[in-house]
């Protein structure tokens, strides 16, 4: 149970307590991560389903090794073709795995709200393995965690994050949970990629990274898609990188001490460079095996019903 | 003989200036005599302590057929607006095929309906937008107004053109206002709701620009217009402006969008899906201002029915708009007249006799000698919608569960009684 639901569909509706708990069973998970003996029986006996309609290799993978490392039975379902474009039964779709009796259905989607229509046509419970532009629910809880084992504590941390805010799932998610557990979050992004009403979610909002990234102890990169710059947003990914990319001397404007996380996949030059992805500061390789730890601990609090 | 007394009721006629107990008497389809104690008829219908209005005639709905009849089709949506208290209804030409010439007019006309239905003609030949559709062998079939509805007329040259052909055969255009190049492809009201549920959203300028072009455009040309479902601030205010410069501009609001905000959407709610889209609580306000002050001058339902599977989908791909009809009257009272935005009898005049005029019906009165199409209203009922009971076909609004005050009791079309309690007679 997540709160009051069987399905974990984002952060804004997920209480504090359940935030911290979650965070506070990863570092048990972790151990057993990396360790010699990456087996538990938390899920043994229990049916994992992975539905993922756009392309994945991290948040996939993360789910599906966990399921696997828990004992359950953990099958990936191919969901071919844009769900974007293509009107299919999403209900009937979901209701056949259901009825195959899955206890967890993790799902991943192109529009937001799917996952939402999901759940309540299943008795599964599901996991938003991320819906179009609205959130990521398992991507904020690993960078939280990844932060904390950096930083210690999320209260009055200075969280910069820069990019396409506007189309960002992450970016939402990390804002909900950030602000919720008390973090300072600012965005930055140009002023086409700042969606409306934004600074309601209790964000300052920068449109020069410059001035953004100063005395920042979390910088958070996101990813520039190229279709953004056929959208209009803005003229090209290179001047994209000059006036909004994160590089070393740009770095240099955040305290000594900050580190620097990234949702992936990284296009390098682009929101950031290779020489910020590769620097000590860096913590992209560790939110990945985070990810596999904090899914671990999300998918067993889901089957506590 | 067929006549029938209405005794004892409060009558409010509008554009007769009458506000009073009254018996009206019909005859023969006609109102024959309206007076203090009448006593004939062979049928007499004491509507004590009831109100006795001009029939609501409704100039903008979705009747869904032909085309799409397994969402609503013309007897079933008829139906769902004798409950809701309308005598006429105007549909608009959004079917399959598009109503853009005289037969597809013919056969709505001739489809059997418990209520008047008017349909309106498209713009343009299949609402695409390119050659105009054929407005004088639409007009003799019936047609009372054209309208891209659904779609704006994109190429203003094209739109310019419509006016003044339109204006040879005296049919208003209604002017469905949306600029795609501005984002049209949304789903919601833009704003911080828009963005924390991920949802493409729908600025206020889409709608306010074709507004502002259309004024300008009957403006330049001193042709007049109607605005379809005003629903932002700045779209209130541009024909406040425009009226007040002298422009022939008239326009609509719908009861949702004095009745519910974005909010409504929260959660992924689809049934609150439709277009323009619910807004905020400052145009809501906004929207009542322009009630009360004349600038909005009639409310019409936009009722748009769809079938389930239409709606119990992703917010992406379910279908725009809510069932209309029935819950119309009650949003008035419960939210305009209750609220002191309006009184009753204006509200009545903007359900009743400004669309007829607008339409160029000569309806909306309780005139001697005019149509005997009259609705007596219950301003006292308290009720709690609930979808289920709709009569309609289609179930989707956003307000099931809500309380209302004030309801149709009875609706009368060509002195013929359709709707009694409720119940289709
Ligand atoms: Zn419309």
């Amino acid at each position: 149970m997540f709160g009051n639901s069987k399905d974990l569909l984002g952060i804004r509706d997920l209480p504090v307590s359940e935030i911290q708990e979650i965070l506070d069973r990863t570092a048990e998970m972790k151990k057993i991560v990396m360790s010699q003996n990456r087996k538990t029986t938390d899920l043994a006996g229990r049916t994992v389903n992975i539905l993922f309609y756009e392309n994945s290799t991290r948040t996939r993978l993360s789910f599906e090794m966990g399921a696997k490392m828990m004992s359950s039975v953990a099958c990936n379902i191919s969901a071919s073709g844009s769900s974007v474009t293509k009107k299919e039964n999403l209900i009937d779709t979901a209701r056949t795995i259901d009825v195959m009796q899955t206890d967890i259905l993790i799902m991943r989607h192109g529009l937001s709200g799917a996952p939402h229509l999901v759940a309540k046509n299943v008795n599964a419970a599901v996991i938003n393995g991320g819906d179009g532009t609205h959130e990521h629910p398992t991507q904020a809880l690993l960078d939280a965690y990844t932060i904390i084992e950096k930083k210690g504590d999320l209260k009055g941390l200075k969280v910069v994050i820069v990019g396409d805010i506007a189309h960002s799932r992450v970016a939402r998610s990390n804002i909900w949970l950030l602000t919720k557990m008390g973090a300072k979050v600012s965005i930055c992004a140009p002023k086409t990629l700042i969606p409306s009403g934004i600074e309601q979610m209790g964000v300052t909002v920068y449109n020069d990274v410059e001035v953004a990234l100063k005395d920042a102890d979390v910088v958070m990169g996101l990813r520039i898609q190229l279709e953004r710059q056929k959208g209009g947003y803005f003229p090209d990914l290179v001047e994209y990188a000059k006036e909004f990319g994160i590089n070393e001397k740009r770095l240099k404007l955040a305290k000594s001490d900050a580190i620097v996380l990234h949702p992936g996949p990284v296009n390098r030059e682009v929101e950031i460079t290779s020489f910020v992805y590769d620097c000590d500061q860096s913590v992209i390789d560790e939110q990945v095996t985070n990810g596999v730890a904090i899914r671990m601990a999300i998918m067993k609090k889901a089957i506590e019903r | 003989m067929n006549s029938i007394l209405i005794k004892n009721g409060h009558v409010i006629d509008p554009a007769n200036n009458i506000d009073k107990k009254l018996d009206i008497y019909v005859e023969d389809g006609k109102i024959k005599e309206v007076g203090e104690n009448l006593s004939k008829g062979d049928t007499v219908v004491d509507a004590k302590g009831k109100v006795v209005v001009p029939g609501l005639i409704d100039m903008h709905c979705h009747l869904r057929e032909p085309g799409q009849e397994y969402k609503e089709d013309i007897e079933s949506g008829s139906n769902s607006a004798a409950v809701g208290g309308f005598t006429s209804i105007a549909c608009m030409p959004n079917t399959t095929p598009v109503i853009d010439n005289g037969s597809v007019v013919n056969f709505i006309k001739t489809r059997p309906a418990r209520v008047n239905v008017y349909p309106i003609g498209a713009i343009t030949k299949g609402q695409k937008g390119e050659r105009l559709s054929l407005m004088a062998e639409m007009k003799k079939e019936g047609i009372v107004a054209v309208s891209e509805d659904g779609d704006t007329v994109a190429n203003s040259g094209i739109m310019r053109n419509a006016l003044q052909y339109a204006s040879n055969f005296n049919l208003p255009v209604i002017a469905h206002c949306e600029d795609d190049t501005l984002g049209s492809d949304g789903i919601m009201n833009e704003g911080y709701l828009s963005t924390i549920l991920g949802l493409k959203g729908i600025n206020k300028a889409v709608e306010e620009n074709i507004i502002a072009r259309d004024i300008l455009i009957a403006e330049n040309d001193k042709q007049s217009i109607h605005i379809a479902h005003v629903t932002t601030k700045g779209g209130v205010e541009l024909i406040r402006q425009a009226k007040a410069r002298g422009v022939a501009v008239t326009c609509e609001t719908c009861p949702q969008y004095f009745s519910l905000t974005e909010d409504a959407v929260d959660g992924f709610n689809t049934y609150a899906k439709m277009n323009p889209p619910l807004r905020t609580k400052e145009d809501v306000e906004a929207v009542k201002i322009g009630l009360k002050d004349g600038t909005i001058d009639a409310i019409a339902t936009d009722h748009a029915p769809h079938h389930i599977n239409d709606k119990n989908c992703e917010m992406a791909f379910a279908n725009n708009g809510m069932v209309g009809f029935e819950t119309a009257f009650g949003l008035g009272v419960t939210n305009l007249v209750n609220e002191g935005h309006l009184t009753l009898n204006e509200l009545i005049e903007k359900m009743s006799y400004t669309p007829a005029a607008i339409l160029r019906l000569d309806k909306g009165t309780l005139g001697v000698g005019k149509d005997a199409d009259i609705t007596i209203v219950d301003t006292e009922c308290k009720w709690t919608v609930d979808i289920e009971k709709f009569v309609s076909k289609a179930k989707n609004s956003p307000l099931d569960g809500f309380k209302l005050t004030g309801k149709a009791a009875m609706t009368i079309v060509g002195g013929k009684v359709v709707m009694e309690d409720g119940a289709l007679v």
